[in-house]
């Protein structure tokens, strides 16, 4: 809520995902005064008194209609506007620029199409950008605060997260699955940069991004890890 | 008082047990459901206070970015230790076994529950799964590093005991079945005469509801138990991706029970709201059938919303949108009990004695834990704001702030009729009162950290997270404070109070008809019931005098 206030959204998703959070808190802050209010002028107003005369009132169907009905529709009203928010969030776009994402305890790798692997996501701002989940070993979690979004990287499986960058700029990634001893310094960044920069980056031969340096193969690196459980893993 | 006066001639059931044996193995071998009810309180309350310290000590390691006093290894280890004992030995067997054991057969006008030694087996099971926690934090491998939600692939890695905490849940989950059982037996059984389904008092309702949950669904993370000590002693690959396995199947298996199990800790606690509004405001209860009826609603639903716990783990967008859905509908019976609860109190005579002050935290801090739900419950917030700060501070203000709340609020009701006792009320009124502002400050500046991203689980941070960091952590120390004044006042009462009126509150239903402590059967004669519950014109006949 605080980046509400600062203007520009990071990404689309920050938009869509501060536009629910602020309808469902204003009703709920709402209800929550309201039945507060109520408790605690009941209190004052009927507070025991010498021969005050308590009245005995079972029930009224009215009312149990009307405080079924008024949250039913605002549930429902809180469910749709987050369901479609939330389709936004996760249609992919046919132009989508996709890069494999693979975790393994504690850091990122990503794979683009052209065979360069960086540990810091670099992406165009601007663009819809697809990212390929897939874990070397145990549960992750992809987690881009910015821009409000996460999707879990598990092993055997391809998870996917959507997103677009609308402001250039470096935001964190963190990983929100909890994954052992370095769970919580797994962060890396995510680059936001101008087309033209990326173009100029990704096309460039970087000798960190050789194509043929590809020593993993999944079954090996969770052998390797299991060894830096306790105690090891510095990274 | 003319009950006072009856009490002085006959033995109570301290003075008299169900077995041959004193001291010690009077109790230890006692099948009254009083002397049960007891010592899981004594239990409990215990392991209740070690997760308190290992959440100060979690606490202090957070006050600073970087290490504190510990290791991250121990502080994995402190994190799963404080959930696995407040859920597996404090929260879930908590209300049911220890108010549930004393006063459901005492609600009901019935001399024990169903089967008396089933129960005393009941505890011992729960006694012996509690040492095998505390058995594995000592044998070599070490204490678990898991979390308490024992995700695998890495609880299948993890070289420390898991196999032997996860083994005293499943044995933990058998006291929970046993007891279920009995409390539905003797709902249907033992009731006293007249005492029909819908005179029965709110707490049984709602125990009710709850035994039906214990019995149904605890069955499910005994054969997940077992699933996964098998895939850690054989490598079989149920689970683990690595030999074939899925780790999703792992999580549904999981949540089918531990979501249910939340309804499990909040449903008595919402019986033992229905019970203390009527008595303190002195009048019926506004909406009795519709609050019995949504606990019945929230156990049925309450089965089919497990996978809002899993909204980013991948599993498909038609399976997220529908429970989606549910768990918004299941937000509505609780709040049907809110309102008939807001509404007992108009032209009642309120006397806000410090078990209704504790009421009124809970509904309070009860309240934003629900609210927030809807946040969660929601797919495009939940996918923001999934295991970060902010679902650590919605269950913290559902389970702490609801059900913490409440076992207070129930301990401070019945105390009296417990241990025939008074307690200092003024000292009590400043507990709640230090309780209200120590939780906020310790869990709302959660709620804003994991908006701002804070991730859960974690052993570092980033330095921008710090000062709301630093607000949690002296609250934890307001909290650690008020928990000695809370328990203070009622341990120094129990050696030193004032005896007790046996019914201090005005309260009618049944518990309040025999002397405190209750002897040995819990009434002379079993009582016939010719009210509905919370008929408080009963108080005349009751020979009920205000002081």
């Amino acid at each position: 809520m605080l980046a509400l206030l600062s203007g520009q959204a990071a990404a689309r998703s920050t938009d869509t995902v501060d536009n629910v959070m602020i309808y469902i808190v204003v009703i709920s802050v709402i209800l929550l005064l309201g039945v507060t209010a109520a408790m605690v002028y009941f209190v004052f107003k009927y507070h025991r008194k010498k021969g005050h005369k308590p009245k005995d009132i079972h029930g009224s169907v009215i009312l149990e209609a009307i405080w079924i009905g008024i949250p039913t529709l605002l549930v429902l009203s809180m469910f749709y506007y987050g369901y479609t928010g939330y389709k936004t969030i996760r249609a992919i776009p046919d132009d989508a620029f996709e890069i494999n994402v693979k975790a393994r305890m504690w850091e990122w790798e990503f794979n683009y199409e052209n065979g360069k692997k960086t540990d810091t996501l670099f992406v165009p701002a601007k663009q819809n950008i697809k990212l390929n989940l897939e874990s070397y070993d145990v549960n992750h979690s992809l987690y881009i605060p910015a821009f409000r979004i996460k999707e879990d990287v598990i092993a055997g499986r391809i998870n996917y997260l959507v997103f677009n960058a609308e402001q250039t700029g470096t935001y964190d990634i963190a990983c929100a699955e909890y994954c052992g001893l370095n769970h919580s310094m797994m962060y890396t960044a995510v680059v936001a940069m101008p087309q033209s920069e990326f173009d100029v980056w990704y096309n460039t031969k970087d000798v960190s991004a050789e194509p043929e340096n590809i020593e993993d193969t999944s079954a090996d690196s969770s052998a390797v890890t299991d060894s830096t459980l306790i105690g090891g893993g510095n990274q | 008082m003319s009950n006072g006066t009856v009490a002085a001639t006959e033995k109570n059931f301290y003075e008299e047990g169900t077995s041959r044996h004193k001291g010690i193995l009077g109790w230890l071998l006692s099948t009254d459901h009083k002397r049960i009810g007891l010592m899981y309180l004594v239990t409990i309350a215990s392991f209740f206070i070690v997760g308190v310290i290992i959440g100060v000590f979690m606490r202090l390691e957070l006050i600073a970015p970087g290490p504190t006093i510990m290791e991250a290894q121990t502080y994995n280890t402190l994190f799963t230790l404080h959930g696995v004992i407040m859920i597996f030995l404090f929260i879930i067997p908590g209300l049911p076994a220890i108010f549930g054991n004393f006063f459901l057969p005492l609600q009901l006008g019935a001399k024990d529950v169903a089967f008396p030694r089933l129960n005393l087996l009941s505890y011992w099971i729960y006694l012996i799964g509690a040492f095998l926690v505390l058995l594995s934090l000592v044998l070599p491998g070490g204490p678990i590093d898991t979390g308490w939600t024992f995700y695998i692939p890495y609880s299948v890695r993890s070289t420390t005991n898991v196999s032997l905490a996860i083994f005293a849940a499943f044995v933990l989950g058998f006291s929970s079945i046993l007891t279920g059982l009995n409390f539905i037996t003797t709902v249907h059984r033992l009731r006293a005469p007249g005492m029909t389904f819908f005179r029965m008092p709110l707490f049984v309702w709602s125990t009710y509801a709850t035994a039906w949950i214990q019995v149904i669904a605890t069955p499910v993370i005994g054969i997940t138990i077992l699933l996964v000590i098998i895939e850690r002693a054989f490598g079989v690959g149920i689970f683990d991706p690595a030999l074939g396995g899925d780790p999703i199947l792992f999580q549904h298996l999981f949540w089918i029970y531990s979501h249910p199990a939340v309804y499990i800790m909040i449903l008595p606690a919402m019986g033992v709201v229905s019970e203390i509004i009527p008595t303190f405001a002195r009048r019926t209860i506004f909406g009795y059938k519709a609050i019995a009826m949504s606990s019945l609603a929230i156990a049925f639903v309450g089965y089919l919303v497990w996978a809002h716990h899993m909204f980013t783990s991948g599993i498909s967008d038609t399976a997220r949108w529908i429970f989606s859905l549910l768990t918004f509908i299941v937000a509505l019976p609780s709040g049907v009990k809110v309102f008939n609860w807001v509404a007992t109190l108009y032209k009642g005579s309120i006397d806000p004695k410090p078990p209704f002050l504790w009421v009124m935290n809970f509904i309070v801090l009860f309240s934003i834990g629900g609210l927030t739900g809807l946040v969660v419950g929601s797919l495009s917030t939940d996918i923001h704001l999934h295991d970060t700060y902010f679902v650590v501070a919605h269950f913290h203000y559902v389970m702490f702030g609801g059900t913490g709340t409440i076992f207070f609020a129930a301990l401070y009701y019945w105390f009296p009729k417990m241990f025939g006792k008074s307690y200092n009320i003024k000292l009590a009124n400043v507990g709640v009162a230090l309780f209200f502002i120590a939780f906020n400050m310790l869990y709302f500046p959660k709620f804003i950290l994991g908006y701002m991203g804070m991730p859960r689980r974690y052993f570092d941070y980033l330095p921008e997270f710090q000062s709301l960091q630093l607000v949690s952590t002296i609250g934890s120390w307001l909290m650690l404070i008020t928990m000695i004044i809370v328990f203070g006042n009622l341990i120094h009462s129990l050696f030193k109070g004032k005896k007790s009126h046996s019914n201090p509150w005005g309260g009618v239903t049944l518990e309040w008809h025999t002397s405190s402590p209750p002897p040995l059967e819990n009434f002379h004669e079993i009582p016939t019931v010719n009210h509905e519950p919370y008929d408080f014109s009963q108080l005349k006949e009751m020979d009920y005098e205000s002081k």
